[in-house]
């Protein structure tokens, strides 16, 4: 999960990493208090993504009045699709040189990973002159990793002395609070010598929020919304059917433009059926991932949400072949919507392709309702076709 | 001889007496594999399907020669369950658990590297030697993992647990068997990947023939074509990437955890280029796997 800036650099200046004096402020009648000898001051949007600066989220005041009227500008706008509600009003540092520092984890090296570029700044992913370090966390991590990864990268003296202890510092903070990114960007060395977190991006592991309680509980992160994207409302109906029954997973729906209902699982299988609709010509209305042994209810309420799409005529139920998700439950729960909605089964399924546990009974319903369904010779590619095929008549 | 697992792996099973653990357990039992026993702390002296349950690993691999544990607990439990087995000598792990931290999953992978063991998963279905005896729960009850796999030339290893025994099913409908398939997990980080496992199937006799199955995110596939350039494979290597639909959608998270595009190199495109330069076959229709692979057996 993505935290704001300002959430960013409270936790640096606890690992005792230097940040501008910065306040939050919602509302334009906040910044008052900001003194005379603050200016220049920058404003910048808190909203959660990146390239903000290209966006125009963040914006420089010479006096006050440029200050209010920056202010007014962005509360309320809209940056990447997300709301500026509050912004983080620094004073304007003077800065010698930036840098790049970060730590992440390496999934192909399946160790941590010390980044650290001499152009602050800038995109880490498209840099050139990337310097990177991994480190294995047994034996426990030492200075002297971060210390070798600057060395090698070029940094001398007493920089790197500097460099080395906000390295470490910050590698300490990854691990004791279970991120999976902490980037400093840019680091800055002032006019004075000094090491300064300019901007700063965390990630946290969800994974781990367990063990950090206090900081959810405090930063309300277990209602934020952590998605980069926002949702529509029928994404977030969606969402609510899946919390509201703890049975299974579904949910996880990603609505499109398309005519053709998808009740698709598992995680590989649903991408594969997805695909293999769209290669026939098919036109998704969604993107929606069930497993876990969904019960008859969630099923139920997930298909009469994607029924009631506008545009939606048919629904596809295709999963790979279960071990764990009940075949019978789910047919139960798709005929049971449709019957609910007042819609035929075997007209508005377009094909019904669960092969695997209690498929027996699973496949019994399905005939007494008329709904074409098909057994595990037959493939996800080909099932995809039929239901493409289906809506066409 | 298969990989991994085989008829005579001795498996103890960590969390035993958990609802998904005993059902897997039993499963097992049925399909022939050797569980001799399970752990669980505070029920010592229980018996799970006649199997004796323990408090410690010790109990159990001073009684046995340990060949295998699955971990099937909690998420908080799962990294002390992990050393636990690989400081009592077990020599591969396998985990089912998901949404372990993943800071933890780096420290037990650390730990196996020091102690030389192996680490399948986190998030792993299972692994499963057809005919011979499954780790987890991969292809579930006993009768649905026959209908699903039969023995044969073709190693498996999937991304996702659940295509893993699609694809199984997929050939075993066309009349060909399995030697070892591999639900590796799809956590963005995991103990085996593809790469790790390629020296495996070069060295075991019975496999003929590779297929794998990988979606959008992650690095794997680069290490993977990587390993086969400086180390090439004996083996006709065929892969299916799902995800095409994600290239497009970025910063869009689908299905398993590691499922995210959010650069170039995260799309399926790209995996496919890498892939192919590698000399790996990308088939773009899942169901013409049976046929690719019948061509390169014969």
């Amino acid at each position: 999960m993505r935290l704001y800036e300002f959430e960013s650099k409270e936790l640096l200046r606890r690992a005792g990493i230097s940040v501008p004096r910065g306040r939050l402020i919602a509302a334009l009648d906040e910044i008052g208090s900001v003194g005379d000898d603050e200016f220049p001051i920058a404003a910048k949007s808190q909203v959660l993504a990146g390239g903000r600066m290209k966006a125009g989220g963040i914006a420089f005041a010479q006096d006050a009045t440029e200050l209010a009227a920056i202010c007014t500008r962005l509360l309320g706008t809209t940056i990447r699709g997300h709301v500026v509600d509050r912004l983080l009003l620094e004073p304007r540092v003077d800065v010698a040189r930036e840098y790049y520092l970060g730590v992440t984890y390496d999934s192909a090296a399946k160790t941590p990973v010390a980044i650290f570029s001499r152009s602050g700044g800038i995109d880490v992913e498209e840099a050139r002159a990337v310097y990177k370090a991994v480190f294995p966390l047994l034996p426990p991590p030492s200075s002297f990793r971060f210390k070798e990864l600057l060395a090698n990268a070029g940094v001398k003296g007493r920089l790197l002395s500097k460099m080395t202890d906000t390295m470490t510092r910050l590698a300490e903070l990854f691990l004791e609070h279970d991120c999976t990114l902490a980037e400093i960007n840019p680091l800055a060395v002032t006019a004075s010598g000094d090491l300064l977190a300019l901007d700063a991006h965390i990630d946290l592991d969800e994974d781990a929020f367990y063990r950090h309680r206090d900081l959810v509980s405090d930063w309300g992160l277990d209602s934020r919304d952590s998605s980069e994207r926002t949702q529509s409302e029928f994404e977030r109906k969606a969402a609510e059917i899946d919390t509201t029954d703890h049975r299974g997973v579904a949910g996880r729906m990603v609505a499109f433009d398309g005519s053709l209902g998808l009740l698709i699982g598992g995680g590989g299988a649903s991408l594969t059926a997805f695909d293999a609709v769209r290669r026939h010509g098919g036109t998704p209305a969604n993107y929606c991932e069930i497993g876990g042994n969904p019960s008859v209810w969630k099923v139920k309420e997930l298909t009469k949400l994607i029924m009631g799409k506008p545009g939606v005529e048919k629904l596809a139920v295709i999963m790979n072949v279960v071990s764990n998700t009940r075949v019978d439950l789910v047919a139960r729960g798709v005929v049971k919507a449709m019957l609910e909605l007042g819609l035929e089964p075997s007209e508005r399924v377009a094909i019904f392709r669960i092969p695997g546990a209690w498929e027996d009974d699973g496949f019994a319903i399905l005939r007494k309702y008329g709904v074409p369904y098909v057994d595990r010779t037959v493939s996800i590619d080909e099932a995809a076709r039929r239901a493409v095929t289906s809506e066409g008549s | 001889m298969s990989i991994l697992v085989d008829r005579d792996t001795v498996i103890i099973v960590q969390g035993i007496t958990g609802r998904e653990a005993a059902s897997f357990t039993k499963d097992s039992l049925d399909y022939g594999a050797r569980v001799v026993g399970g752990v669980t702390p505070g029920k010592g002296g229980q018996e799970v399907f006649g199997l004796p349950v323990t408090d410690t690993v010790r109990e159990l691999t001073e009684r046995f020669h340990v060949d295998a544990t699955v971990i099937s607990v909690p998420p908080a439990f799962v990294k002390d369950a992990a050393f636990e087995a690989v400081e009592n000598g077990i020599k591969l792990l396998l985990i089912v658990t998901e949404r372990v931290p993943r800071r933890d999953v780096v420290e037990i992978v650390d730990l196996c590297r020091l102690r030389q063991a192996r680490l399948v998963g986190p998030n792993s279905l299972g692994v499963i030697s057809p005919g011979k005896s499954r780790l987890g729960m991969v292809g579930g009850p006993a009768q649905d993992v026959r209908k699903s796999y039969a023995p044969g030339p073709v190693g498996i290893m999937s991304r996702s647990g659940g295509m893993t025994t699609e694809i199984a099913n997929l050939l075993t409908v066309a009349g060909l068997g399995q030697s070892t398939c591999v639900s590796i997990g799809g956590d963005p980080i995991v103990g085996t990947q593809f790469a790790d496992l390629m020296a495996d199937f070069d060295a075991d006799p019975e496999t003929e023939a590779l297929v794998f199955f990988t979606e959008p995110g992650g690095a794997m596939e680069t290490a993977l074509a990587e390993r086969l350039r400086e180390c090439p494979s004996r083996l006709p290597i065929f892969c299916f990437i799902a995800g095409k639909f994600v290239d497009e959608m970025r910063g869009v998270r689908f299905g398993h955890a590691a499922t995210l595009v959010r650069s170039e190199a995260d799309t399926t495109e790209a995996k496919a280029r890498t892939l192919r330069e590698a000399g790996v076959s990308v088939v773009e229709e899942l169901s013409r796997l049976p046929e690719v692979v019948r061509e390169a057996l014969s």
